[in-house]
């Protein structure tokens, strides 16, 4: 165990350590990002290629009574135009979604969502494409919507899902987790019990590369080749299969450069599926791009939870339990991608990072008239709303109990030798020694000073707030035998092959979005088998060079796919030592590896570097008997058990009482994420996650009107923030390894956009203290900070 | 990707040649200048031009500041980034500095320019409201010669302008008068977004220190920005302190037209428009007697 504050990053600016395996490099792949040589799928072009546009709804709920293509097909540069009724005939109308429900590829009978796909266009560029659009008739007869999900399940609401049968409400399901009973007994003879209510906005993850795809059907060869913006493309080409009916070896699906995933490129989006049935027909390739709009109104968005917290106590800030009720907003269709048995995803560990007696939660989700998704935007399967609730609920609690917040939590923390611990909802936490992190937190804040500083300035009348999170996640999905999504089991693969010259490729079943897998995968091997990280080439993201696996999301690519890449470099190391003892003429067991190299033991005069050793492999001469050339493996990789990394962030802001503008002021963000592969890498990721908080917690918002109306529909509408909203991070770490992963990682990717909301959020509270304040929903713009000082919070939905 | 609908483009070569061809094509047309609201509107197909002419060419005639004795004259074609860095334009009148500094981002203000920024008539726009609390003039030329407007003439509406199909904005003119002082401050969710509410304001102190003159200019608070004639006559002659910019914040909020939207609600606008309108009055007042 360290604790350690990060350095600078201006100390390490160049790369002259180049470490063989874990340790602080550029990254490998920024030379063609920061040259402009990226190649996204928009850069694909191909000979003939076409271009397709989608008409969507304007309105949230309305019936289609005709739609008039005619004058589109008669405009200049059209080839195909294509409606639901057209699509119904091929039986490709509807889709299966991740959660299994169905989603409409092209609206036959109605529009469910403001945007939802009506028919498409397939022109000779993208602009005929767009003007063709606008001439495309749809005759409709507007429904009243859904909007509001307290409105969902009242008797009389407008039934939206009339396509499911049998379905007469507008009811997704109920879920619960935790003893009910049990719960409810430490509540009623709790000395303390806090309620409140809690909303967390619907978000979306808005990535710079909105979604998109180039369809390319071969009719002789029988074969499709897709380029899209997938952060999953095996399991998207399994899907391909069974919902298109092309065999599986006939479909290759290649993700390129991704410009951000955030969950929102996890889902099939209808067109994909339109580009690929415009290629089927035309005979041609067809590319799909959505505009900005497009991807902001339609695609993947988050969280959408009314929660109601409650905290039970003792008077002396002992937590005993914790019960939630949720009311979850999943659109208009269920299109949450999340593991089949996990319809909340992992909102199970709404118990924090404490050592509680009893929880509970309750969930209700319903369709709206919204668009479908749910999980996104970094949220690790809901446990972005999770931490939400249960930080900001141990703030309520602190507040009853006037008791400073990070007492309050160190008082309750789960102990290390509790470790592995099982919450009362059934979730193994793999490792944690949380006290070492929190503790480093407030030293590099100087907590005591601030609160000291807050006190000066409250008697001044100034508004001053220090907030505090502290969070477990639960990534690295599987274990298959827990988690599949639509019956794919949730392991990966990992292919390494060593050539003649000792140079690598690695080839990984994940999906960089931005993440830095050419880097960290490299490194990951290097540390195994000693070949420098400039050596060791990443093939990731094609079907077809790479094996099966589930892909980039849930912060699961080196909690799964890293083990897995650890695991297939040991078995090439272990066949290497096989090798190097026929050169050296030694036994097996008198060989020992210093990193690159086996030598006799004790006689570090004679070795073989893995360099040698992969000459001989494929060169001339006998190898030990039972050895084949080559020095190659594979694996795939089922973890046994999910990764928790922890972490603790304090957050600082000044508000300004005049105008109620939130100033973050300091942001202090210790993480735990296990065994450190890349640090510079982390700290990105961390930034990166930091940033989402700020903006979820201050600006994010996708709103609706009552009719419906997507009110984010450009990004002058949906704020996201930028670097004059945030301040310069303070960083920190401590290791905590994981015990059941190879190398002890547990993934990083999202805990700052999970742990970050909640500690802004309290630190805004904190400092609207003096006006009596408890809670507040974000996101937190003045004008809604405003109201709150006037004792007028109001939640935003 | 957003595409806008077909249209056709000429670079403009001078201003008559570009009031001949606004002539000729009439409504159809449109100049361009930074671009910045014309083009994401027609990308959006909310605005769908069949001639665009561009006078970004034109920008050696028209970008130009010219601080003189009495007035100060502003090319029309002048972008934010040239009204930000010059220094004589931030002596004689700090608002327009103060109000480059929260406008957009660099990217838009390299190329956003000031008579692009007042023919966009946008209700939440900064340099109209610095415009309408500087009482500026806005000279505009057209087939039949050049005309010169006022500000209140010159805002018809919200995105409506006194520019005629065939006329182009040229020149914008600040009055100079002695012992002057103004300011600008915006409330913004996020860096670079519309304003909540901003306010503007100038004062012109007398020998004695009482206040000659005063205006305060609101954006974002109704049909398009405004300024508050009756905060004018409620300051002059008064001596300048808090009790004064508090009946002008007072005025402030009474007097303008917000409504409620994502921004923010009517009433949070209201209380805005009074808080801002008192800070930009005090600072408005230090920096005269300085």
């Amino acid at each position: 165990m360290t604790a350690v504050q990060e350095p600078k990053f201006s100390e390490f600016h160049d790369n002259d350590q180049k470490p063989v395996g874990f340790g602080r490099m550029l990254r490998k792949e920024d030379p063609r990002f920061i040259r402009g040589r990226g190649r996204y799928t928009d850069d694909i072009q191909l000979p003939g290629m076409l271009h397709l546009a989608i008409l969507r709804s304007p309105f949230a709920h309305a019936r289609i009574l005709s739609v008039d293509t005619s004058a589109a097909e008669a405009s200049p540069g059209v080839k195909l135009v294509v409606t639901g009724a057209m699509l119904a005939e091929k039986g490709l109308a509807w889709m299966p979604t991740l959660s299994n429900d169905v989603q409409a590829v092209l609206a036959t009978d109605k529009v469910r969502f403001q945007g939802q796909e009506v028919a498409f266009v397939v022109a000779d560029d993208r602009y005929h494409a767009r003007d063709a659009l606008e001439l495309i008739d749809v005759e409709y007869e507007v429904l009243e919507p859904v909007i509001d999900a307290r409105r969902a399940l009242e008797p009389d609401a407008p039934l939206i899902r009339d396509d499911l049968q049998d379905k007469r409400n507008n009811h997704v399901f109920d879920w619960e987790t935790g003893d009910e009973a049990a719960t409810e007994a430490v509540f009623a003879s709790a000395d303390v019990v806090v309620r409140e209510d809690i909303v967390y906005p619907r978000v979306h993850p808005a990535p710079m590369e909105t979604c998109g795809a180039v369809a390319d059907f071969d009719a002789v060869e029988g074969k499709l080749k897709l380029w899209s913006t997938t952060q999953a493309p095996h399991a998207h080409r399994t899907l391909y299969a069974i919902v298109a009916g092309i065999p599986e070896h006939k479909i290759q699906v290649i993700s390129p450069d991704i410009g951000g995933g955030f969950g929102n490129k996890v889902p099939i989006y209808p067109g994909y599926v339109c580009a690929i049935v415009g290629s089927i027909l035309t005979g041609k390739p067809v590319k799909w791009m959505e505009d900005r709009s497009e991807n902001l109104i339609s695609t993947g968005f988050a969280r959408d939870y009314i929660m109601r917290g409650e905290i039970a106590a003792t008077r002396d800030g002992r937590i005993l339990a914790i019960r939630t009720n949720v009311l979850a907003d999943h659109g208009a269709f269920n299109g949450t991608a999340a593991p089949v048995k996990y319809p909340a995803g992992f909102f199970g560990v709404f118990t924090g990072s404490y050592d509680l007696q009893a929880a509970y939660c309750k969930m209700t989700a319903v369709y709206t008239n919204k668009a479908p998704g749910g999980v996104a935007y970094a949220c690790s399967f809901r446990i972005t709303e999770a931490v939400y609730l249960v930080e900001r609920i141990v703030d309520c609690l602190a507040d009853e109990l006037n008791m400073d917040p990070a007492a309050l939590r160190i008082k309750n923390f789960i102990q290390p030798d509790q470790f592995p611990y099982e919450t009362k909802t059934g979730w193994v936490y793999d490792s944690g020694n949380y006290e070492p992190t929190m503790r480093l937190a407030m030293d590099i804040a100087g907590y005591a000073e601030l609160r000291k500083e807050q006190e000066e300035k409250r008697a001044r009348g100034e508004l001053m707030g220090i907030g505090i999170s502290f969070f477990t996640e639960a990534v690295g999905a599987g274990p298959r035998k827990h988690m599949d999504i639509l019956g794919l089991g949730m392991a990966d693969g990992c292919e390494l092959r060593v050539h003649p010259t000792g140079k690598a490729v690695v080839r990984l079943s994940v999906q960089t979005q931005g993440q830095g897998h050419e880097t960290t995968f490299a490194q990951i091997v290097a540390e195994e088998i000693g070949i420098p990280p400039a050596d060791i080439e990443v093939v990731h993201g094609d079907t077809d060079q790479t094996p099966f696996g589930l892909g980039t999301y849930g912060s699961r690519s080196t909690p799964v796919s890293g083990a897995a890449a650890a695991l297939v470099a040991r078995k090439v190391r272990d066949k290497a030592q096989l090798i190097a003892s026929g050169m050296l003429e030694v036994s097996v067991a008198d060989l020992e590896w210093v990193k690159g190299a086996f030598q006799v033991k004790g006689d570090p005069g004679k070795s073989v570097t893995i360099q040698d050793i992969a000459f001989r492999a494929h060169g001339a001469g006998d190898l030990p008997e039972g050895v084949e050339g080559g020095l190659e493996a594979q694996i795939c990789y089922n973890p046994s058990n999910l990764t928790y990394p922890h972490g603790a962030y304090i957050c600082v802001v000044d508000i300004d009482p005049g105008t109620a503008q939130v100033k973050v002021r300091r942001f202090i963000a210790v993480d735990d994420c296990g065994t450190r592969i890349n640090p510079m890498i982390i700290e990105g990721q961390v930034h990166g996650g930091l940033t989402d908080g700020v903006g979820m917690a201050l600006m994010e918002m996708i709103a609706f009107d009552e009719d419906g109306n997507c009110l984010g529909a450009s990004l002058m509408d949906y704020l996201i923030p930028t670097s004059l909203e945030v301040p310069d991070w303070e960083t920190g770490y401590t290791v905590t390894p994981s015990p059941h992963h190879p190398i002890g990682a547990k993934g990083v990717g999202e805990s700052a956009t999970v742990g970050s909301p909640p500690a802004i959020v309290n630190a805004v509270v904190d400092a609207l203290k003096p006006f009596g304040i408890r809670h507040a929903d974000m996101p937190l713009t003045p004008s809604r900070v405003w109201d709150a000082m006037r004792g007028r919070a109001t939640p935003p939905i | 990707m957003q595409v806008p609908a077909p249209f056709e483009y000429e670079r403009a070569t001078s201003v008559d040649q570009a009031i001949g061809l606004l002539e000729r094509l009439g409504s159809s047309a449109r100049l361009v200048a930074g671009g910045h609201s014309l083009l994401p509107m027609m990308k959006l197909r909310l605005a769908n031009f069949e001639y665009l002419i561009d006078i970004n060419p034109l920008h050696d005639q028209l970008g130009y500041i010219r601080v003189g004795g009495d007035e100060v004259r502003i090319g029309a074609l002048t972008r934010h980034r040239e009204l930000l860095e010059s220094d004589e334009l931030a002596s004689a009148f700090p608002i327009f500095r103060d109000a480059e500094r929260v406008i957009a981002d660099p990217v838009v203000r390299n190329r956003g320019t000031l008579g692009g920024s007042l023919c966009q008539a946008d209700p939440s726009e900064d340099l109209s409201a610095v415009c309408t609390t500087l009482d500026a003039h806005c000279v505009i030329r057209g087939p039949r010669g050049e005309r010169v407007v006022s500000m209140e003439e010159f805002h018809v509406g919200p995105y409506e302008t006194a520019v005629g199909d065939d006329e182009i904005l040229i020149e914008i003119r600040v009055p100079r008068r002695p012992g002057s002082g103004s300011a600008y401050q915006k409330v913004e969710r996020r860096a670079g977004d519309w304003a909540v509410v901003s306010a503007g304001a100038a004062v012109w102190l007398a020998g004695d220190g009482t206040i000659s003159d005063a205006r305060v200019g609101l954006a974002a608070v109704g049909p398009n920005t405004t300024g508050i004639p009756e905060i004018s006559a409620t300051l002059r002659g008064q001596v300048p302190d808090e009790r004064v910019y508090q009946r002008a914040g007072e005025i402030a909020a009474r007097s303008c037209d917000p409504v409620t939207d994502q921004r923010g609600s009517e009433e949070y606008k209201r209380h805005l428009a009074d808080e801002l309108t008192r800070r930009t009055l005090r600072t408005a007042v230090e920096r005269a007697r300085s």
